[in-house]
């Protein structure tokens, strides 16, 4: 696998305290790469490292196979979680500006922005000041400002605070067809099921030292207890509940079934596969419903963290 | 470098095309032409008032002669009254006060018992004028007393003056000191003005972008030195632009509008004054000051002012750009004011306390070379004729800390921009110089 950015035992010292602590991701070209991370895990200080805002004391970062350089900033976009823009200047104006900083002609970043203010069909805000605009128009206007220099990195974090659930939408499908055409994106977000969606890699950063990473299937498969969510209905649900519970371990589970279930989470001892559990069950009830439960990002989250804490 | 160009171009623009600017670009000068002709006008309303003062003399030494109106002074004698009814009428009366010369056995006790009786305590150019009147006259009658020829006296009457010639031989008049030290002060003034009200822009600009949230977006293209220097480059062109158009649209006001007006703006030099600038003028032989006028280091002046006004405003600019990148809003910024406008205070004190009275002692030349006053108290030595490689180490030393200011302010600045809600004292500041 090709990968567009590296970090090497990144690691920054603000005084005594330590933000980074060695700290190494690989993000796989053209692909979604979620950076997670409780507040204050050290996300937003690795984001800046990489986009050169911050120096690290130690380590090195390795973009398209070459280190780090001053010029690779054309070659990035990076969306800030404090973002903002100069109120009382006019929308065109200060994104034609803010193009040029990114190394683009004044004449080329016309003429991309007016592909992309007529995609989003906000042509006639161009000579509007940035004070009369809502906040979900400044953060669309920021967004293009972000990916017009078509970088080959586009930083994301917390991309979709502020928008609309439809303007949210509108930014994902964005997300995801600049991924489609090459690009590879690093994402930071605290919204779980925005990362179930889109990350396929993801690192979790928690007190300034990465705690997990990888492809974000490998992690749930190593994540996930040999569960299955199990939905039966039998005529003595109490003699049954008691049977299972001395064979495995057991807890209540908690979906919807148009019959009156029992249901129970089962997880099944080691050595054993699903096989083993549904003959067992099935000579004991019926078996309306049966689920492998995989665990969600935000389960392994917090299970990473808490583990984390527990280290300690 | 074209980021550092962008960066300044916009900075420029955003300054000059703001409203603010642009009326204060016309209106400034409007303002400062009203406040000199407001000024005149109301010397020439105070010259011209007029003053009654009631005399009674009962020392037979005066003659009616001796107490001739003038344009702002009428006596009226009342010296059949005697000294209490006098008292009495002139204290409900309109007039400003009562003159009383009592008799005496001698000349000199007359004249150490002259009195004046006023409601309110007469202003010290009032009571000069009458001494000045009555010495004269007493003087005069003393020589006769003593039997001493007065016109021999007048004829004995020797005005010296002392013919400032420096060791190359070149001859100055006293006349051109005033017009130097006028130009010196005026630079001088003129610096440490603009570092107040444009460094405050520098530092408004660096909090706007903070406020804003911004800056995080502009950091991520550029560096944040090219930003504070671009910052600070593009306020002093701004700075610049406005200067030249206040001098040009004075000049045009002095040369056109105000004399279409009628207005003289000399009047607000009074007769005396007027009297003794003829004098010294006379005295020093106009070709002479003509010739001086000329041999002004002109060219030294205004390339120096350049040089300086620049390099005092990015010194002072970059702490200013500092300091608004530690604070998170204006308010703040009071507790970090105070070490910058004590050294431009100290600078103005400087130049109108010492170097008017020893432009090149030691005091002077000191704080000529420290780079935080070097920009006004050089501009006001100058033009009395700094030596040249004073100015050009004074430079020397202001650019050298320009650099290092602007190196230290740009980490703060760094760390600055990108934190929030903190307040931070100056031992924070120090940590920041180290990350």
């Amino acid at each position: 696998m090709k990968y567009l950015l590296e970090t090497k035992e990144i690691t920054k010292k603000f005084g005594d305290y330590i933000a980074l602590n060695k700290v190494s991701i690989r993000v796989p070209e053209k692909s979604i790469y979620g950076l997670l991370g409780p507040n204050g895990a050290g996300k937003t200080t690795l984001i800046r490292v990489i986009n050169q805002i911050t120096l690290p004391d130690s380590g090195s970062v390795v973009f398209d196979g070459k280190p780090l350089e001053l010029n690779d900033v054309h070659y990035i976009g990076y969306l800030p979680e404090e973002r903002g823009l100069y109120k009382s200047m006019k929308v065109g104006e200060q994104a034609l500006y803010l193009a040029q900083l990114k190394g683009l002609s004044r004449s080329d970043a016309r003429k991309r922005l007016k592909y992309w203010f007529d995609k989003f069909e906000i042509g006639d805000w161009w000579g509007k000041k940035v004070q009369e605009l809502s906040k979900g128009m400044a953060q669309k206007v920021q967004f293009i400002v972000t990916v017009l220099h078509q970088p080959k990195l586009l930083i994301f974090d917390e991309p979709f605070s502020g928008f609309d659930p439809i303007n949210a939408n509108l930014i994902k499908d964005e997300i995801l067809e600049l991924r489609d055409k090459g690009a590879t994106v690093i994402f930071s977000t605290h919204r779980m099921e925005s990362v179930e969606e889109l990350c396929e890699h993801i690192t979790l950063i928690d007190k300034s030292n990465k705690i997990l990473d990888g492809n974000l299937q490998d992690i749930k498969r190593t994540f996930k207890t040999n569960t299955f969510e199990v939905g039966i209905s039998t005529t003595d649900k109490l003699s049954l509940q008691q049977e299972l519970a001395s064979k495995f371990e057991i807890s209540n589970a908690n979906f919807k079934t148009l019959e009156d279930d029992l249901k129970l989470n089962i997880r099944i001892n080691d050595g054993d596969t699903s096989k083993d559990l549904i003959s067992f069950l099935s000579n004991k009830a019926n078996i309306n419903h049966f689920v492998e439960v995989i665990p969600s990002a935000s389960e392994i989250f917090i299970r990473a963290v808490k583990k984390n804490e527990n280290k300690k | 470098m074209d980021k550092l160009k962008l960066i300044i171009a916009r900075e420029y623009l955003n300054k000059v095309k703001n409203k603010t600017f642009i009326i204060m670009t016309f209106l400034g000068p409007l303002l400062m032409v009203g406040m000199i002709v407001l000024v005149s006008f109301i010397t020439k309303t105070s010259m011209e008032k007029k003053r009654v003062v009631s005399y009674i003399d009962h020392s037979e030494l005066f003659v009616a002669e001796d107490f001739e109106n003038t344009k702002s002074l009428d006596f009226i004698n009342i010296s059949n009254l005697d000294l209490e009814t006098a008292k009495n009428t002139i204290k409900d009366s309109e007039q400003y006060g009562l003159l009383y010369i009592p008799k005496g056995e001698t000349i000199e006790e007359v004249a150490s018992n002259i009195a004046f009786y006023s409601s309110e305590s007469p202003s010290v150019v009032f009571t000069e004028k009458l001494e000045r009147r009555f010495n004269k006259k007493l003087s005069n009658l003393k020589m006769i007393e003593l039997n001493i020829d007065t016109q021999q006296v007048d004829a004995s009457r020797i005005q010296s003056e002392l013919q400032l010639t420096n060791f190359e031989g070149e001859e100055s008049s006293k006349f051109i000191n005033s017009i130097k030290l006028g130009i010196g002060s005026i630079a001088g003034y003129m610096i440490m003005l603009f570092i107040l009200v444009y460094g405050a822009m520098v530092m408004r600009s660096v909090i706007e972008e903070k406020t804003s949230r911004i800056i995080e977006i502009i950091v991520s293209s550029v560096k944040p030195f090219q930003l504070m220097l671009g910052k600070v480059i593009g306020t002093a062109g701004a700075g610049m632009t406005q200067f030249i158009a206040w001098s040009v649209l004075i000049g045009l006001f002095y040369a056109f509008v105000l004399p279409l007006m009628g207005i003289n703006t000399g009047s607000q030099v009074s007769p005396e004054q007027m009297e003794m600038m003829k004098e010294v003028a006379k005295g020093s032989k106009i070709e002479l000051i003509i010739q001086e006028l000329r041999q002004l280091p002109l060219l030294t002046i205004i390339i120096s002012f350049f040089l300086f006004f620049m390099g005092g405003f990015l010194l002072y600019s970059s702490l200013y750009a500092a300091i608004g990148a530690a604070v998170d809003n204006e308010t703040d910024t009071q507790q970090f004011m105070m070490p910058i406008m004590m050294p431009l205070m100290l600078g103005m004190y400087i130049g109108f306390a010492v170097v008017i009275n020893d432009p090149h002692g030691t005091i002077a030349t000191v704080f000529s070379m420290i780079p935080f006053t070097s920009p006004i108290v050089m501009m006001m030595r100058i033009p009395m004729g700094a030596p040249l490689w004073q100015i050009i180490v004074s430079l020397v030393i202001l650019f050298i800390t320009f650099i290092g200011m602007i190196w230290m302010a740009a980490k703060i600045y760094r760390v600055g921009i990108l934190m929030y809600g903190k307040k931070p004292s100056y031992k924070e500041l120090w940590k920041w110089l180290k990350y």
